[in-house]
């Protein structure tokens, strides 16, 4: 996730005098209407819109549908998994974000009909809606890793930081031993879209850092195993990332996507363009493979001739709005659009959806280009990351040109991560930001 | 949503902070700023004895500034990594001195009320 201007004058203390007041004037006034919205997910996506929608609208009747109490901060699942945070660092209650005149219908959703324009929740309550947005998220698909089981993580060198934040701690105890004990640590990630594709980087380089400040970078073998012929998606961040790599002693092993692992014997089989290969571990780092929710690919909304196996939602990559369906539109990890599972790419895309949904229902069209902006404070060692922030052309996008170089280790990216992220990322899902 | 705004920059301190502890410094502030100006304007000058003292305590207001904001953050000067960041702790470590020599001017002065003792 990114943190822009403001966040940045907000760190410093300055943006109080610097910045204007009345600026939320900008709000427009709210429209009147009658429409049904039927919101699927509350997580940071469907969460930030329907409080951005709820400002905006006067008399809609907005319904969430989703059967998750518990809110997760993503972004701040690598710190658990380091263990420079408790689990609980990244919980909250769903309940406490929503504004209060939404419907919740604590379901998950099971079918959706965008013909008849309905949905059906697995309680078997059907919904009926004028505009659908899908923001279900995504799901990890930890079965396709053979011999893996969210059980393991934690024992045996196996860690898994994504599936939640017990699972993150978990993680750190297999990494916090590898750190200590040392031998081969191997950094996995799949070859499908994914949630933040700094994740994995992020993990190598501070396992990594914690083994190197205990006087153990002597004992580790680290292997980062990339799912292709890069470290990372934009190409000027990869060869610095293969830089950093070099400099830290993490060796880069190319086109290595996890099959299978047998915890037993900690040892793990890649597919690579060569045929399988095997590779023994002290310490393996799973990210499987991701996908949209079976309710999104049953529905016939997904693409028809990108990402077959993966499923996510046709939307326009501008506007986020369904290619067949005008009525419906995509919102973050589920989304299919060529960058960004990130909290980021969300801040970025929830104005847009409610831009040319407000904009529809007043009889109009919206205005709002989502460019593909997504960012990622890519940790390189406890105390610093970089400010990686780029849009749909692998452009670097930096917010502060010329003060944060996006390709340097600095400081400030580690304050912003570690004081001003998470506060930011609960002003979005109030849609204060 | 990517213009700067009051608003949004409001919202980010709340939830920094959380609302109450954000509005109870940021009264805090405003009742010292408040003091600074009363003392100033009560005294009719600025004395130039606590002025003396509060300079001397900026030097304790920068550092402990900078240290703070190290403990809160997993971090320490080893992770200062180019220009921006030697600025970032100047920032911090001027902020913290300015605010520590206003807090202790105006407590020297809301103590010693009478200016009869101050040097000529």
């Amino acid at each position: 996730m990114n943190l822009d201007r403001r966040q940045f004058l907000a760190l410093t203390g300055g943006g109080l005098i610097a910045s204007q007041a009345g600026g939320s004037a900008a709000k427009a006034q709210a429209v009147k209407t009658s429409a049904n919205i039927v919101i699927l997910g509350v997580g940071a996506a469907g969460t930030a819109l329907a409080n951005r929608l709820s400002e905006r609208l006067d008399g809609a009747r907005i319904t969430l549908v989703d059967a998750r109490k518990e809110h997760l901060y993503q972004p701040g699942l690598s710190l658990v998994a380091a263990g420079l945070k408790p689990p609980g660092y990244v919980v909250s209650q769903t309940k406490q974000w929503l504004p209060s005149d939404v419907a919740w219908v604590e379901e998950r959703a099971a079918q959706i009909d965008p013909e008849s324009k309905k949905v059906t929740t697995e309680g078997g309550t059907t919904l009926e809606y004028d505009y659908l947005v899908v923001a279900t998220g995504l799901v990890l698909d930890h079965d396709a890793i053979e011999g893996f089981s969210l059980d393991l993580v934690g024992t045996d060198g196996v860690g898994a930081l994504y599936a939640g934040p017990q699972y993150a701690e978990k993680t750190w105890r297999a990494a916090q031993a590898f750190s200590e004990k040392g031998g081969v640590g191997l950094f996995t990630r799949p070859a499908t879209e994914m949630k933040c594709a700094g994740a994995p980087l992020k993990h190598a380089f501070l396992i990594d850092d914690i083994a190197r400040r205990a006087g153990n970078a002597g004992k580790t073998d680290m292997r980062y195993m990339a799912n292709n012929n890069s470290l990372f998606g934009v190409p000027i961040v990869a060869e610095k990332v293969r830089m950093l790599f070099q400099h830290r002693g993490i060796a880069p092993v190319y086109s290595h996507v996890l099959k299978s692992i047998d915890p037993g014997a900690r040892r793990a089989v890649f597919d690579t363009p060569d045929g399988q290969a095997e590779m023994d571990y002290d310490y393996i780092h799973v990210i499987p493979p991701q996908r949209a929710p079976d309710v999104v690919r049953n529905s016939g909304l997904s693409w028809a001739d990108k990402w077959t196996d993966q499923g996510w939602v046709e939307a326009d990559a501008k506007t986020m709005r369904h290619l067949r369906y005008p009525e419906i539109f995509a919102v973050g990890d589920v989304a299919g659009v060529p960058k960004g599972k990130t909290a980021a790419s969300v801040k970025w895309q929830v104005p847009v959806v409610e831009d040319h949904l407000v904009a529809a229902i007043g009889g109009g069209e919206g205005t709002a280009v989502y460019n593909g902006y997504t960012s990622c404070p890519l940790i390189t060692r406890i105390g610093r990351a970089m400010l990686i922030e780029f849009d749909y052309g692998n452009n670097l996008v930096p917010s502060f040109p010329g003060v944060i170089a996006p390709l340097e280790e600095l400081w400030i990216s580690w304050l912003m991560k570690e004081i001003a992220l998470k506060a930011t990322y609960n002003a979005m899902l109030r849609g204060r930001a | 949503m990517k213009e700067l705004s009051f608003g949004t920059l409001i919202a980010v301190f709340e939830e920094m902070m959380g609302r109450g502890l954000f509005w109870a410094l940021v009264a805090v502030a405003a009742l010292i700023t408040l003091a600074y100006v009363y003392v100033l304007i009560r005294d009719r000058a600025v004395s130039w004895r606590k002025f003396l003292l509060a300079q001397l305590s900026m030097p304790v207001g920068a550092i402990l500034a900078v240290l703070f904001v190290q403990y809160i953050t997993h971090s320490g000067f080893r992770d200062v990594g180019g220009p921006v960041d030697a600025i970032i702790m100047l920032v911090i470590a001027i902020l913290g001195a300015i605010g520590m020599a206003i807090l202790v001017y105006t407590v020297q002065s809301l103590m010693r009320h009478s200016s009869s003792s101050e040097m000529p």
